[in-house]
């Protein structure tokens, strides 16, 4: 195998393809992050968007191709290996604990005493409560902190669960249709978080929202049957032929 | 809700909780029973420790293990090959074919000790393996499963499965094991008569105080960062997974802690029953200690130890005048309280509990307010 140069790039796909029982959900995707980038994903459904997360993130294992995040390659990486080399990723329905406060979701996501052992003999001291409280004051629930989090709207779950991952601080961002279900009011709400938090990291979003996308994206990729249909900003994006038929003009 | 009144169960009413347990256990009921009873309450508290592991299992990481009765058998099987081989001395067996091993052994033509007994000679080789051998155990059935994400009910099979392959062991092996009659004929403990009175006695208390002190630690891991993370794997295996921790571990730990209690549990019935038999090892023992833990309050610690003594003391009494009923009865209670109440009577007692404290306030108030207590009005009034 020749050993692949390294890159500026945060994250670098190259030839991914995965098949489920012959069904190439993603096939020979080639795609590039940069640094500080706010990237969104668009697509029909079943255009592989969500498998392209998986991939990343260690859900489903590529059938060939690579993956290098910061010029490391995690394809063979298990899932929490992944996750501590600075990924982070949000599902499209808020997995949040709900039974937990909304405190302790950040707490449980705080990263230290990540072991057994660790965790056990964690401490809850004044940086990670600091920390706790400014992420909470970040995503909105600065005064929620001891809410169960059960309770909490379904935006406010979503931010919870962004939120959940900012503690991580992770260098790429992975955010699956981050405004689904949303008012128009936490939609405004969101892209200022989402503006915010891209600062100093990659982003890399799905959404189906086009006035959210149109407001939040650096760069736009069109998926269309695991492969890419087209790439560049949204004012391209929108006028492309193949794209407006594909996706746009239905 | 359910987690932060557990949380608090550690803070300042949960330390009432467990007081009122220790209360009850070292004092109430050794005045108030004879010492047959007594014996019996000792006898349920060891059931008591598998359904607290099943508390920090099932009740917090969702992990309903159908074997328990492994890991209590494994430790009581342990301490009682110690007591055989005490009670087996050369003295004692002198009409043996082969004196100095035990009396099955002989029975069933062996002419030796099988070398997996030898180490049970040293009372503290057996301590040693009463507290690693089920916790051994544990964490390759853990490693095995956990490490693949086998979960949920195919776990609770599995685990049931290896009660049974265990309990066929211990039964066709009789020349090793002691086979369906189980490790009987056990008199002393280093010299020391475990059948006395006074050995009844000191067996109890030792039993509580193991008790307390296992629940006090399963506390302090239940109110740590591990217990919230448990809570977490319990509802959102995914999400804990993708917030980079290696959710395997953590379960294969809580399983071997878990093991661990019910073998002290195991090894303390042994010496307060005074032998152990397969029919504490199957599958029956094992869904009856997840039925105590039900009973009791999956999610509390102290909650369990009621329900188990409640539960057997029905046994007691109902398998007395209605054998055949008592089953039906038992499995009717479990489905009972599962769907009517999931918290058991932990649960009862923090929803209704508070009528019966405001009641008992009121009445101090009352009591305060009368010219005899007119003194501590203000106080009152403070509060």
């Amino acid at each position: 195998m020749i050993a692949a140069g390294n890159t500026d790039f945060t994250l670098a796909i190259e030839d991914l393809t995965v098949s489920f029982d012959g069904f190439k959900a993603v096939d020979g995707l080639n795609f590039y992050l940069e640094k500080n980038e706010l990237h969104v994903v668009i697509g029909p459904n079943g255009a592989g968007k969500t498998t392209v997360l998986d991939l990343i993130c260690g859900k489903t294992r590529s059938t060939s191709g690579s993956i290098r995040f910061l010029n490391q390659e995690l394809t063979k990486m298990a899932e929490h290996e992944i996750v501590r080399a600075g990924v982070g990723r949000k599902f499209q329905t808020p997995s949040i604990y709900e039974n937990l406060t909304v405190f302790e979701n950040l707490e449980v996501s705080y990263p230290a005493g990540r072991g057994v052992f660790g965790s056990i003999m964690f401490k809850r001291s004044e940086e990670v409560k600091k920390k706790i409280e400014e992420v909470a004051q970040d995503i909105n629930l600065g005064d929620a902190l001891d809410t169960e989090s059960g309770l909490l709207s379904h935006g406010q779950k979503q931010w919870l669960e962004i939120g959940m991952l900012l503690i991580q601080d992770p260098q790429l961002l992975m955010l699956d249709e981050p405004v689904a279900g949303m008012s128009v009011n936490e939609r405004n709400q969101t892209a200022e978080l989402l503006k915010r938090i891209s600062k100093g990291r990659s982003v890399l979003v799905i959404e189906h929202d086009m006035p959210f996308v149109k407001q939040i994206a650096h760069k736009v990729t069109v998926l269309h049957q695991g492969k890419i249909l087209a790439e560049g900003n949204m004012e391209k994006i929108q006028h492309d032929p193949k794209v407006i038929d594909v996706y746009l003009g239905h | 809700m359910t987690f932060v009144y557990e949380r608090l169960m550690g803070g300042k009413s949960g330390l009432s909780g467990f007081l009122i347990l220790a209360l009850f256990i070292l004092i109430v009921l050794p005045l108030s029973l004879d010492l047959f009873r007594l014996n019996l309450v000792g006898k349920y508290l060891t059931y008591a420790f598998a359904a607290i592991s099943l508390v920090l299992l099932w009740g917090y990481g969702g992990i309903l293990s159908l074997g328990q009765g492994i890991f209590f058998g494994l430790g009581g099987y342990g301490m009682a090959m110690f007591l055989k081989l005490e009670a087996s001395s050369p003295e004692n067996t002198a009409i043996q074919s082969t004196p100095g091993i035990p009396d099955f052994m002989d029975w069933n033509q062996l002419t030796e000790l099988p070398w997996f007994w030898v180490p049970f000679n040293s009372f503290t080789l057996t301590i040693i393996a009463i507290l690693i051998l089920p916790a051994a155990f544990a964490y390759l059935i853990g490693a095995a499963m956990f490490k693949r994400r086998v979960g949920g009910v195919y776990f609770a099979i599995i685990t049931q499965v290896i009660a049974v392959i265990l309990t066929v062991l211990i039964v066709g092996q009789q020349g090793f094991t002691g086979g369906i009659n189980g490790i009987t004929d056990l008199r002393t403990l280093n010299g020391w008569d475990i059948t006395s009175n006074s050995a009844k006695y000191i067996f109890y208390f030792i039993n509580c105080a193991l008790l307390l002190t296992v629940i006090m630690a399963s506390r302090f891991i239940l109110t740590s960062k591990f217990g919230s993370l448990l809570l977490a794997i319990r509802d959102k295996e995914d999400r804990v997974r993708f917030s980079g921790y290696d959710v395997s571990n953590f379960k294969i730990f809580v399983f071997c802690f878990a093991a661990l209690i019910s073998a002290i549990g195991g090894a303390m019935f042994t010496l307060q029953v005074g032998f152990m038999s397969p029919s504490f090892v199957g599958i029956v023992p094992s869904i009856e200690m997840v039925i105590f833990a039900a009973v009791g309050g999956r999610m509390s610690l102290v909650g369990v130890v009621y329900g188990t003594l409640l539960i057997n003391f029905g046994k007691t009494a109902f398998s007395e005048s209605f054998p055949e009923l008592w089953l039906f009865l038992m499995g009717g209670l479990f489905i009972a309280v599962v769907m009517f109440f999931p918290n058991g009577l932990a649960g009862i007692w923090k929803d209704y509990g508070h009528h019966l404290t405001n009641r008992l306030s009121g009445l101090r108030n009352w009591v305060q307010n009368s010219p005899a207590g007119a003194t501590n009005k203000k106080m009152v009034d403070n509060t």
